[in-house]
């Protein structure tokens, strides 16, 4: 029997396999998302096969509940709001590692004649120190992406508590891979150190890095997994975990590079508006004063009329302002007329890593028409309008030019090398950076003050006057 | 110590199959791909099942613990799964 439920196990990971292989594109993801499905069905009717599960009742309430909400979330929560999902949903499971672990010491410790190996007791306390720290730092960072949790200004304190932790915790590790019989109280207290460590970790991160610090965090909700599936020699679990936990860590790179980074600087740099930007409003009002070209949306839509290809370019802001439907609209219009139409998604657009996608999708944007960055930025020079929407640091050629900058070596969208430039912007406040955007002053640049939604419904309208 | 050899052989090839595949997925689908993860790193309940099915070692403690961890680990599995359908079935329509 436990051969056929190991069995059972190598067959759900091989379907989980399969399931992130369709994920290699938009065609087969929708099967691949079912296998995986299918993996987990798997999975569950084995484990519910053990011989140590004596009662069922308990594990049915436990689904019940649990899946009943899982089910009601996936279908209530709005596509703008999946960077606090996807960070609530990392938390979970970072905290599911971190009981199971706990439930399987306790039974550990009824367990007579139980002989506790070396390797076993610092997986136990891998997945106690992974899945605390990935519980508490993914819900500061869905109280950051909420707007409810604000930066931690003392950068310095913050690292020196964590280096505090991180001490102690090392110390109690060792202690108890010596003594780890009965060490309930070690245990008990490591896991609230490890608590506080994943608050203390992600508060001082600026909210403009949380895709950073979102994959990173799926990362680790993988690692604690695998890490549970070296104590209770489950192999379905070591094999899924590292497999969300490469994930993870692939997305994290991906990110810190598109924003010039490295992990380390994300981490324990403080907000980047703290690293040099951060200019007073004054220096700000001096560098846009009277250069910044305004126009309307009824210039816009002369623009747009005698156009032949246009780019948008949406950002951070099209979220907010739920602009994307809006976008979809206009560009719909525009192809009507024959402009060719397509949108440049930066990889660091939005909360996390293709979230931009996600939200054009929904609006019903093909997929084909979002490209990345290396891909279109060659042709913002036979565009003949790049339409920025809540897009800011990610258009500002300092990135390129200006040695100075705090921003200089980040890879930008070349937007100003298109004919015409229309920011759609509430102001000319700063982004994440807290720099000035050198593109706003550009004479090649039309600022149109507003919310993005409201200005593309006037210029929808100004166009259908035309 | 041969079962933590096995176990630590099946994890690096594991985190080798995993880079390659995670590296061809294409950016557009990079936010199905974290919440497609969140489901399947909802396997932990295969080890919350065990606890809280009450074997023979279990307490009254390890039980609850059990509990909760299904119900954590069942939020993952039920949200990550229908939430990445929701999304990728956008992507489908043309």
């Amino acid at each position: 029997m436990n051969s056929f439920i190991n069995l059972c196990y190598l067959v759900s990971a091989v379907l989980f396999i399969l399931g992130l292989k369709g994920m290699t594109s938009p065609k087969t993801a929708v099967r691949g998302n079912k296998l995986g499905a299918i993996g987990m069905t798997v999975a569950i009717v084995a484990a519910l096969l053990d011989h140590n599960v004596l009662s069922y009742w308990w594990i049915l309430i436990g689904l019940v509940i649990g899946g009943g909400i899982g089910y009601v979330w996936s279908k209530r929560v709005p596509m703008t709001s999946m960077p606090e999902m996807v960070a609530a949903l990392n938390g979970f499971g970072g905290g599911a590692s971190l009981l199971v672990a706990v439930a399987s010491y306790i039974e550990s410790q009824h367990t007579p004649l139980f002989a506790s190996t070396p390797d076993w007791s610092i997986a136990m306390i891998a997945s106690v120190l992974v899945g605390a720290v990935t519980l508490t730092g993914s819900f500061i960072a869905v109280g950051k992406l909420m707007g409810k949790v604000s930066d931690a200004k003392n950068v310095r304190l913050y690292k020196a508590l964590v280096k505090l932790c991180a001490i102690v915790v090392l110390a109690g590790t060792v202690y108890f891979v010596m003594h780890p019989a009965n060490a309930y109280l070690l245990i008990g207290v490591l896991g609230l150190i490890c608590l506080l460590l994943g608050v203390l970790l992600v508060m001082p991160i600026g909210g403009a890095d949380m895709p950073v610090v979102i994959s990173l965090l799926n990362s680790y909700s993988g690692i604690a997994g695998a890490a549970t599936g070296f104590i209770l020699h489950n192999n379905g679990l070591i094999i899924t975990g590292s497999l969300v936990g490469a994930s993870g860590i692939i997305l994290t790179g991906i990110m810190c590079k598109a924003m010039n980074r490295s992990l380390t600087n994300v981490l324990f740099g403080g907000s980047l508006a703290e690293q040099g930007g951060g200019v007073s409003k004054s220096e700000s009002d001096a560098f846009y004063d009277g250069k910044v070209k305004q126009a309307d949306a009824d210039d816009l839509a002369m623009i747009l009329d005698t156009a032949s290809s246009v780019i948008f370019v949406p950002g951070y802001g099209l979220a907010v302002a739920q602009a994307h439907h809006a976008t979809r609209e206009l560009a719909t219009l525009l192809e009507k007329r024959g402009i060719k139409v397509k949108y440049a998604i930066h990889p660091v657009a939005g909360r996390m890593p293709g979230h931009m996608n996600v939200l054009l999708a929904e609006a019903e944007v093909p997929y084909e028409q979002l490209i990345e960055m290396d891909v279109i930025n060659p042709e913002f020079q036979q565009a003949d309008v790049a339409i920025v929407l809540g897009a800011n640091d990610v258009t500002n050629p300092a990135a390129s030019d200006d040695p100075a900058s705090p921003i200089y070596g980040m890879p930008i969208l070349e937007v100003h090398n298109a004919k015409t430039v229309a920011v759609i912007k509430r102001s000319l406040s700063p982004g994440f950076a807290g720099i000035p955007n050198k593109l706003f002053i550009n004479d090649n640049t039309l600022m149109v003050f507003g919310d993005a939604k409201e200005v593309q419904q006037r210029v929808i309208a100004a166009m259908n006057d035309l | 110590m041969d079962m933590l050899i096995i176990s630590l052989t099946i994890f690096v090839l594991a985190i080798f199959v995993g880079v390659e595949i995670i590296n061809k997925v294409p950016p557009t689908l990079h936010t199905p791909l974290m919440s497609g993860s969140n489901a399947i790193s909802g396997i932990v309940v295969v080890g919350a099942i065990i606890s809280a099915g009450g074997g023979e070692h279990t307490t009254a403690l390890s039980t609850i613990l059990g509990v909760l961890a299904v119900i954590l680990a069942s939020i993952n599995i039920f949200g990550g799964f229908f939430v990445t359908n929701r999304m990728l079935q956008m992507f489908k329509k043309k």
